[in-house]
């Protein structure tokens, strides 16, 4: 039943298994405001492939967050091909879970009703929605506050239930848009612990877009660097470090040390570059 | 396709807040204690509108005193009690109007951008015309009974309605718009799981000042041309120069505006318990 949750033809039309989750290339992504043109994305090319951990770090107006929202299909490419499981991404995509810098709750409803949220707009049959979000609630720590409403909840254990909202559907690809951004250091760091965990657990693939060195190198199996001005990618990093990490001995690994040690180069040099 | 395992968090959550929620007495006995001090004010003002009046310092028939105010209540009323009915319903009618058209309107304007930039700046216009002006032309049009009286309430009330109903709905969060659309679920489910809820707070607080305004719409269209209301009332007790009466028919025009006013604002607590407005009162 779990499986039918993502519309089915979709998932079974056209999508080999070796084939890449996101397929992006040449993509192009131009905006025109007050009479000026912001070339926000220029010449992407970039497969994720399927139960990827795949973390996106660039200063801010490198058009990260852009290139996320493309995958979406929330942002409309200008130019170039975007598939997403072998389809065209053409308009919102369903099969997608979201998770914003903001938690974007709904105020009148409590942790699980938020939760659930997701399944009532896709008409899921509710049985099997409650006890998944239960499931959900109970791997994001969030048991006993099932009834909390929104403004009873701190920061973090807002994105908790932001995050069991982008998971309810089981979607194929978790999308993150810097969603630790706005926690402070100890809860982020815990966040991050968390989400690493459960990635290892579901083995989903996951895009996170972030400005924080060490949360793209500990989270990613891979990780890229974009640069502003029109947004490119510069560098890619594949992450050798061990499936499972322990936080603080991964962040004292020389390997960790190595990568971070670079892409914090590259991203004072791309931000020198303005 | 995704396993999800079940395992318990090898961390602790951290920083697990959870403010306390102010338990339902405690609640009641501040809303009476926030009765308190409005209360103690009223008596003050009616100690000081007996002082003045039992020291006459002026002629009764410029401020009756208290003691005849409430003769007019008690040896009228019946007189009183069939005219309020009257003003009652054409101010309940011509509210239910204003909410139900005014939020109509609204909700159209915010999904059609072409109907916003026609019909808005004719709302806008159509409320600088002062009501109490076109009243005349409406007993010209509809004749004397309740429909002219409506007609006002409904036009003094559906502004506020409008304007509140647009930037409620309009107060929803693009992002929770975004997430709505990844979900597939028609526009109607958006509407009325996430744009109606978020629209709710600043739709109340507008329904609230329409409530106060249907009445004065009321009276006003009584004003105009009728034989009962309490309208009517006023411009009788005024030709008789009974100011008792007319004193009588402003308090209770007051109360029906004051109660209307308070049924919303019971409205409130059961539909928006979650917003910070009923959060942090007291």
């Amino acid at each position: 039943m779990a499986a039918e949750t993502v519309d089915g033809a979709a998932r079974g039309a056209g999508a080999p298994s070796d084939a890449p989750m996101v397929d992006i290339r040449g993509l192009d992504v131009t905006f025109h405001s007050k009479g000026r043109t912001v070339h926000a994305l220029s010449g992407i090319d970039l497969a994720i492939e399927p139960g990827e951990f795949l973390t996106i770090a660039g200063p801010s107006g490198c058009g990260k967050s852009t290139l996320l929202r493309v995958i979406a299909g929330l942002t409309e490419a200008t130019a170039g091909e975007v598939t997403l499981r072998g389809t065209p991404v053409e308009g919102a995509r369903r099969d997608v879970g979201f998770v914003f810098q903001r938690a974007a709750l709904l105020d009148w409803r409590n942790a699980r009703g938020n939760i659930l949220f997701q399944a009532e707009m896709r008409g899921l049959p509710r049985a099997w929605a409650r006890e998944r979000a239960d499931a959900l609630m109970e791997m994001t720590g969030l048991t006993g506050f099932e009834n909390a409403m929104p403004y009873e909840l701190s920061g973090g254990m807002q994105q908790r239930v932001s995050l069991c909202r982008a998971l309810l559907h089981e979607p194929d690809v978790l999308l993150m848009d810097e969603p630790f951004g706005a926690l402070d250091a100890l809860t982020r760091e815990n966040m991050n612990v968390e989400l690493r965990r459960i990635w290892e657990a579901t083995g989903m693939t996951v895009v996170l877009v972030t400005h924080s060195v060490a949360e793209a190198v500990y989270l990613a199996s891979r990780a890229i660097v974009m640069g502003p001005r029109p947004g490119r990618i510069i560098e890619e990093f594949p992450i050798d470090l061990p499936g499972h990490r322990e936080y603080e001995p991964t962040l004292e690994s020389p390997e960790f040390r190595r990568v971070s040690g670079r892409v914090r180069e590259l991203l004072g040099s791309a931000a020198h570059a303005e | 396709m995704t396993e999800l395992t079940r395992q318990t968090p090898t961390l602790p959550s951290a920083r697990l807040v959870r403010r306390a929620r102010p338990s339902r007495r405690r609640r009641a006995s501040r809303g009476l204690v926030a009765a308190l001090y409005p209360a103690v004010f009223l008596a003050l003002v009616v100690v000081a509108w007996f002082l003045v009046t039992a020291t006459e310092m002026v002629e009764p028939y410029i401020i009756p005193s208290p003691a005849d105010t409430w003769a007019a209540f008690t040896d009228y009323p019946d007189y009183l009690w069939e005219h309020t009915l009257v003003t009652t319903r054409e101010t309940l009618a011509g509210f239910a109007i204003a909410a139900l058209v005014g939020v109509l309107v609204a909700v159209l304007m915010v999904y059609s951008s072409t109907l916003e930039k026609t019909f808005y700046p004719l709302i806008l216009f159509a409320q600088v015309i002062p009501k109490i002006a076109i009243a005349p032309l409406f007993v010209v049009w509809l004749g004397f009974g309740t429909s002219p009286k409506i007609l006002v309430a409904v036009l003094m009330a559906f502004f506020p309605v409008v304007i509140s109903g647009i930037s409620g709905l309009r107060s929803v969060d693009p992002e929770l718009l975004e997430l709505t659309s990844t979900m597939g679920a028609s526009p109607v489910k958006t509407f009325l799981k996430v744009r109606l809820p978020a629209a709710l707070p600043e739709l109340l607080s507008g329904l609230k000042v329409a409530a106060t305004l249907a009445v004065t719409g009321a009276v006003v269209g009584e004003f105009v041309g009728a034989n009962s209301g309490l309208g009517y009332v006023i411009l009788q007790a005024n030709g008789n120069i009974d100011t008792a009466m007319l004193f009588a028919a402003l308090i209770i025009m007051s109360l029906l505006g004051v109660l209307l006013f308070a049924v919303i604002q019971v409205a409130e607590m059961f539909l928006i318990p979650w917003h910070a407005s009923r959060r942090n009162r007291g």
